[in-house]
């Protein structure tokens, strides 16, 4: 018979690696399998990496980590054709110890949380792709992998398999996922000199700038669009619920090139060179897609348990918060010397008294909603930017009367009502 | 039968990218992997092994100490242990002075277990030589055989290996005394999906990593740079040809008509 460890864990992003660090930092005997050719080459994420639960997990990483630039800018757009009405917070506080986020290339950083992961003691497995979990008498004791003689044994199996979590639908924790729940982001990254970044951005060296985008930037469909400074890149991306590219016959890589040709985005890649294109898809059911995360011998965490905050978009920190609260859990269970369900539901409880799941509760009909009345991408945007425009164009008119023609378009485009209605429902779904 | 495979870590030149300016490799670019080659001299050594039914399979690096990486990747193909040989000695080695210093470590390795076989890819990706393996055997005295295709028989008791080479018009069958070393060529074998325990043991593996003082006689003016009489005078990436014409045709048509283009530029050959 193989090997028997304490922790299997399926995974090398930033839930499984987290899990798999606390777990061997506590004296657990820890292999952890990634399917890619090594950690970080086959994950996808915009681009921002929250310092806080990082922290948590490895205290100042930010001196040895490969980060690109804390960022001290986050600008939001509501985007239309030819105009942008846009809101954003500057703080250099944002620039300075601790720090509030950064921006990050995934390939080198996993590889190097992974490192630390195997300077506590984890084996780690690349290459290697996990078939399905062992079961006895319904528990999990362990997963078959590709490999010839690829069956290996644990107390418990954790899955971190990302956002599809074949590993899980095969346990039937969840089923296939609805074409809203998901969202299909496609990025690229566009090499340019660190100057021009500066220059484009209003940026110092180590300052970087996120820029959200709402509206045009999916042609109105119920999604946002991205812009994040790297060091001498910027990542570009926009992704819209799988239903809304189904609906609208979106193909998403014309939805790229829409985005960067559009005449607001241009001139900030401007002369860039390509250097990457990535796509993947992207949790975005939330609260009501989360399914069972403990069972006998198994955790889910992060994308795999669906634990991605699309409003805010939050998902990596609460990979890594999740995996190091089952790692808290699998610690404490293996003192009581049980895995089962009962035992292993401690890591339920936790995740859902963490702001993990009360974030998800609190935004759990957002997307629901913006998916349902489309009216908030597609009308709302292009309202406001008239608006704005009648507001800040200066043609003799008193601004009083401005205002009064400005609320009169708003209400005889959608009507008092309905417009009422509307702000109702957004109020309740964020609220 | 003790076989040692040597090996080098090499960057992956299929997506390396090169420095316009400077002319040199961008190793940024591109992963650092096991030579392509080496692991094929790898998957030979477990292949006999297992024929024979025995047998230890060591492999040894020289390289900085993220090195171990290639040795570990070779556990997962199948060796049983690995040894590097990293130091600032053997800093700017070029192949006579790579050969030197793998001899030595192979004659400190031999010295606990007799060595039966060498075997090492026909070159590295990165160098192109081919000249480390025969550059050991020579040191070692014992007979180089390059450009390996295949292993016929290994006869332990006669202590003879028969040998399928790789020429230009075909292949030569040859029989070598052992020890002695071969290179290989890719076509030997296919690398095997390793199994789960060879992917545990490797995560876990540790090599042997000794410094320059850990091997006997060394004449250190024969190690690194001071020990290499290379020197690479100019460093290009040649241009891309640009037009040209292809000849169609039998051999003979062909031949006729580049005479006649031949003919017709006079002025290519006259003598400078």
């Amino acid at each position: 018979m193989s090997e028997k460890f304490d922790v299997i864990v399926v995974g090398a992003g930033p839930a499984g690696t987290s899990c798999a660090y606390t777990c061997a930092k506590n004296g657990l005997k820890v292999l952890q399998i990634e399917r890619g050719e090594y950690p970080g080459s086959k994950n996808v994420m915009g681009g921002v990496l929250y310092r806080k639960q990082m922290e948590e997990i490895i205290p100042e990483f930010w001196k040895e980590a490969p980060l690109e630039r804390p960022v001290v800018e986050q600008r939001f757009w509501m985007m239309d054709k030819e105009s942008t009405v846009s809101f954003g917070y500057k703080g250099l506080e944002w620039g300075k110890e601790p720090y509030n986020n950064f921006t990050v290339l995934r390939a080198p950083f996993d590889q190097w949380f992974a490192k630390k992961g195997i300077e506590q003691g984890v084996l780690l497995i690349n290459e290697t792709v996990v078939l399905e979990c062992l079961t006895e008498n319904g528990k999990v004791v362990g997963v078959r992998t590709d490999r010839p003689d690829g069956e290996v044994f644990a107390d418990v199996v954790v899955l971190a398999d990302g956002v599809n979590s074949l590993l899980a639908k095969q346990l039937g924790y969840h089923k296939e996922f609805r074409p809203d729940e998901v969202a299909l982001t496609v990025m690229e990254v566009i090499n340019l000199s660190k100057d021009k970044i500066n220059d484009r951005f209003n940026l110092e060296d180590n300052q970087g700038c996120t820029i959200e985008i709402f509206g045009d930037s999916t042609k109105g469909n119920l999604g946002t669009a991205f812009i994040y400074t790297n060091k001498d890149s910027i990542n570009i991306g926009v992704g819209t619920t799988l239903s809304s590219m189904i609906k609208a016959k979106l193909k998403p890589y014309d939805l790229l090139d829409y985005l960067k040709t559009h005449p607001m985005v241009r001139p900030l890649i401007e002369g860039g060179e390509s250097a990457e294109y990535l796509a993947h898809l992207i949790p975005e059911g939330g609260y009501h897609s989360v399914p069972k995360v403990a069972g006998d011998g198994v955790l889910l965490a992060g994308d795999a348990a669906q634990l991605v905050n699309a409003i805010h978009r939050e998902g990596s920190n609460m990979a890594m918060a999740s995996g190091t609260m089952a790692a808290e859990t699998i610690i404490d269970a293996k003192k009581r010397g049980d895995f089962s369900e009962t035992s292993l539901n401690q890591y339920r409880e936790t995740l859902y008294q963490s702001f993990i799941i009360k974030d998800l509760e609190k935004y759990k009909d957002a997307t629901h909603t913006f998916e349902h009345y489309p009216q908030y991408f597609k009308e709302y945007v292009p309202m406001l930017n008239r608006a704005a425009s009648k507001f800040f164009t200066v043609d003799g008119t008193p601004k009083k009367e401005k205002q009064k023609e400005i609320m009169k378009s708003f209400t005889s485009e959608r009507g008092t009502i309905r417009m009422i209605q509307d702000m109702y429902r957004a109020w309740k779904a964020v609220k | 039968m003790h076989i040692v495979v040597c090996v080098k870590q090499v960057p992956d030149t299929k997506i390396i990218k090169i420095n316009p300016k400077t002319n040199t490799l961008d190793r940024r670019s591109a992963p650092a992997i096991l030579n392509p080659y080496d692991a094929h001299a790898v998957q030979e050594a477990v292949k006999l092994t297992k024929t024979i039914g025995k047998g230890t399979i060591s492999v040894l690096s020289m390289g900085p100490p993220q090195a171990v990486a290639v040795i570990k990747k070779s556990i997962e193909i199948g060796a049983d242990r690995g040894f590097l040989i990293s130091d600032r000695a053997f800093a700017g080695a070029d192949t006579l002075a790579t050969s030197y210093a793998l001899s030595k470590a192979l004659e400190r390795i031999s010295k606990d277990m007799p060595v039966d076989l060498i075997i090492c890819g026909k070159h590295a990706i990165d160098g192109d030589t081919g000249q480390v393996g025969p550059g050991i055997a020579r040191r070692l005295d014992i007979p180089p055989v390059t450009n390996v295709i295949e292993v016929t028989e290994l006869n332990e008791v006669e202590k003879t290996i028969q040998i399928k080479r790789k020429i230009t018009n075909g292949y030569e069958l040859i029989q070598a005394q052992v020890p002695c070393l071969l290179t290989v060529e890719k076509e030997i074998n296919s690398i095997e999906y390793s199994p789960m325990p060879n992917m545990i043991k490797a995560a876990r593996y540790e090599p042997v990593i000794w410094s320059v003082n850990d091997l006997e006689e060394v004449d250190r003016t024969q190690l690194g740079l001071k020990g290499s009489p290379t020197i690479v005078g100019k460093m290009f990436t040649p241009p891309k040809p640009e037009g040209g014409k292809r000849l169609e045709g039998n051999a003979e048509e062909q031949v006729k008509q580049l005479m006649e283009l031949l003919n017709d530029k006079k002025e290519l050959f006259v003598s400078r």
